[in-house]
């Protein structure tokens, strides 16, 4: 165990190391521009790029510029923006992650009691109308770009019925701390979580769907049932147990995708100004020092989540351990 | 000489051909794919819209007599015989900026103007022309890029399939969007220059071999692991112990056996591409202008979204259609070619 431990952690810093080098070859030697135009943003003065140059080492071998960008971004913080001259970056990443991770995770919650009751239910009642429904509508809602649903549902919810009883309560876009006022806060993130979870909770649900049906055809169900057991224990104790696994993996990666795309999106349809926005607003001015930071500090964050996902996988499952 | 037990990466086994057995695992899944109505449907509907793709141009010219690709603030048209504006002065709030002008239900502007006063309909004809290419584009590099380097890290081994498997390691730990993010960031406003040869800023080709790229261990990984279990198969052994040349029990014995669950990639590929793609483009690092995608419309009418709301929904719906006919399309084909998964599932998610 503490073995696997070990191995899983070492490759953890592997990949890291992997993707800074990745994203800073990215960055700074795509072949065909000048990177200190780049990271000055647009239209920059002389005098910026000068300063750019020295900052960055940028007239200093790769390896050297490498290790600056990451003493910047890790050991000394200060890397600064040039589209907003001066501001520093790393304080508006770290003012933004509970934003993001008050998104991810209550959506997270969300998807997973609805993706096991759309599992269960459909593999209990498989091959009937209700499974067929089920499954159908979990593929429309993996089909549905998640920024368009947040618009549609924005449009119903902030004005065409927003006098409606149904969608009176709902607060104008934006984000309230929990530490402000809990109530506000759950009522700004509330219909994000949701139009978040829709995207995955059918993909859930198919997942454990199938997940099920394939473990109701193993020998220890069948012993299940001679002993008599009901079907609805042999269902919910034996084999929902054993398709936790499939769901676990699928959980570890999707998280990470969620950080880094779902969510982004979510963030700027609905303006809550999380690490999605900081980056979207940074896209929109080509605000490249921030860019950088958020996609190396959200890639490090979702390999470490993926990490622990595993570590906790080997806690679960004594099999995987020894593998 | 059927191979059955591959381990759990392999999907359907292919036979060699022998005078007996005639029907192939191809006509066996073709037969199967016919009879699954839900296939059939999703493959119908999927082309219907490529169709009407192609027939961009027609639609442009022929019905809403308009270019879509230029502004028309000035413009007016006549509807019932009253000349009415493209965009007319708001009438709502403080009275500040333009209305365009709402769905006509006719040729000319079935669906609206978008703030510059362009046909909404008929740049949606053109953006699924971008999108599908985009799309089609991006999943093509994926297969290729990904079975190339599936079969040279699983067939070699050794030194080769250690560097690989590290890289596809990294690539695969690489968050997608925030990789495409990178690599759309430094290429948006300059282009990408390798050598002789130039990409501008605006062509497609950058989105589709961005999207291409991030998603290649995609498909890479799976291959690895199924060539690596043929390699220890007694026919590739025999193959390589009678002396047969390496590029022949590549093409002759290893590929044959990876073509079917590649194919059943292949439209799973281009829904998850699609939605990529308009995603990237929402975020304005896809799809450039003059070009207009899916996504480049939806994000045109986020402006516009209270007051002419049918210029993001639109879009949406021809994603929406589409992503869905292409994942019961191939649902369809993983249960034709592979007997075995019909209980599993799993579907192109973002």
């Amino acid at each position: 165990m503490i073995l696997m431990l070990i191995r899983r952690l070492l490759q953890m810093l592997f990949v890291m190391f992997g993707i800074s080098v990745l994203a800073f070859a990215i960055f700074f030697a795509t072949p065909g521009a000048d990177p200190s135009a780049r990271i000055a943003g647009r239209n920059a003065t002389p005098e910026t790029l000068i300063q750019v140059r020295h900052d960055f080492g940028l007239d200093r071998p790769l390896p050297v510029q490498y290790a600056l960008l990451m003493k910047r971004l890790f050991i000394t913080g200060d890397l600064t923006s040039f589209v907003n001259r001066g501001q520093e970056v790393i304080p508006e990443i770290v003012a933004s992650t509970p934003v993001t991770l008050s998104l991810v995770l209550g959506a997270a919650l969300i998807w997973i009691a609805a993706g096991g009751l759309i599992g269960v239910l459909a593999a209990a009642t498989r091959g009937s109308w209700l499974d067929r429904g089920l499954m159908i509508a979990g593929m429309i809602g993996v089909s549905m770009p998640v920024y368009w649903l947040g618009s549609v549902i924005n449009l119903f919810a902030q004005s065409r019925l927003h006098d409606s009883a149904l969608f009176s309560w709902v607060p104008p876009l934006g984000y309230i701390a929990f530490g402000d006022d809990p109530l506000g806060w759950f009522k700004t993130l509330v219909i994000p979580w949701c139009t978040l979870a829709v995207l995955y909770a059918g993909l859930y649900g198919r997942v454990l769907r199938g997940a099920l049906i394939e473990s109701l055809q193993e020998d220890y169900v069948r012993t299940a049932r001679a002993k008599g057991l009901s079907e609805s224990r042999i269902l919910l104790r034996h084999a929902l147990r054993c398709s936790l696994i499939s769901v676990v993996t699928l959980f570890g990666l999707d998280f990470g995708a969620l950080v880094g795309g779902g969510a982004l999106l979510a963030e700027v349809v609905f303006s809550l100004p999380g690490i999605g926005k900081l980056t979207f607003d940074a896209l929109q001015t080509l605000d490249l020092p921030v860019i950088m930071a958020t996609v190396i500090y959200a890639s490090f964050f979702v390999v470490a989540s993926n990490a622990v996902v595993d570590i906790a996988y080997g806690f679960i499952d004594p099999r995987v351990r020894d593998a | 000489m059927a191979v059955t037990d591959l381990g759990a990466d392999t999907i359907a086994p292919a036979m060699t051909k022998t005078p007996r057995d005639s029907e192939g695992v191809w006509s066996i899944a073709w037969h199967k794919l016919a009879r699954d109505r839900l296939a059939v449907v999703g493959a119908l509907i999927f082309a219907a819209i490529v169709l009407a793709a192609a027939l961009a141009p027609v639609y442009a010219t022929y019905v809403a007599h308009t270019d879509p690709f230029h502004s028309n603030i000035n413009g007016e048209i006549v509807i019932d015989g009253k000349p009415v504006a493209v965009l007319a002065s708001s009438t709502e709030g403080l009275g500040l900026g333009q209305t365009p002008i709402g769905p006509t239900w006719r040729g000319a502007y079935l669906l609206g103007a978008d703030d510059q006063g362009r046909d909404v309909a008929a740049r949606m004809f053109y953006g699924g022309r971008a999108s599908l290419l985009v799309s089609f584009g991006a999943t093509a590099i994926c297969i290729v890029l990904g079975a190339a380097l599936g079969i040279t890290a699983g067939f070699f081994g050794g030194l080769i399939d250690s560097i690989t498997s590290r890289v596809l390691e990294i690539l695969w730990a690489f968050p997608v969007y925030l990789f495409a993010i990178s690599l759309s960031i430094v290429t948006i406003s300059q282009g990408l220059t390798i050598g002789w040869v130039t990409i501008e800023a605006s062509s497609l080709l950058l989105p589709t071999l961005i999207i291409g790229i991030i998603y290649t261990p995609y498909i890479a990984r799976p291959v690895r692991g199924q060539v690596l279990a043929l390699r220890r198969t007694d026919f590739v052994l025999a193959s390589i112990g009678i002396g047969c040349p390496t590029g022949r029990i590549l093409l002759r014995d290893i590929f044959p056996n990876i073509a079917p669950s590649l194919i059943v990639m292949v439209p799973l590929m281009v829904a998850l591409n699609m939605l990529t793609e308009s995603a990237l483009s929402f975020l304005s690092i896809g799809v450039q202008a003059p070009n207009a995608s899916w996504g480049t419309i939806i994000q045109d009418g986020q402006g516009l979204l209270y007051t002419r709301p049918l210029v993001a929904i639109a879009p949406g719906i021809a994603i929406v259609i589409t992503v869905l006919a292409l994942n019961v399309l191939g649902d369809g084909m993983r249960d034709a070619l592979d007997p075995r998964s019909s209980a599993r599932a799993g579907t192109a998610a973002p």
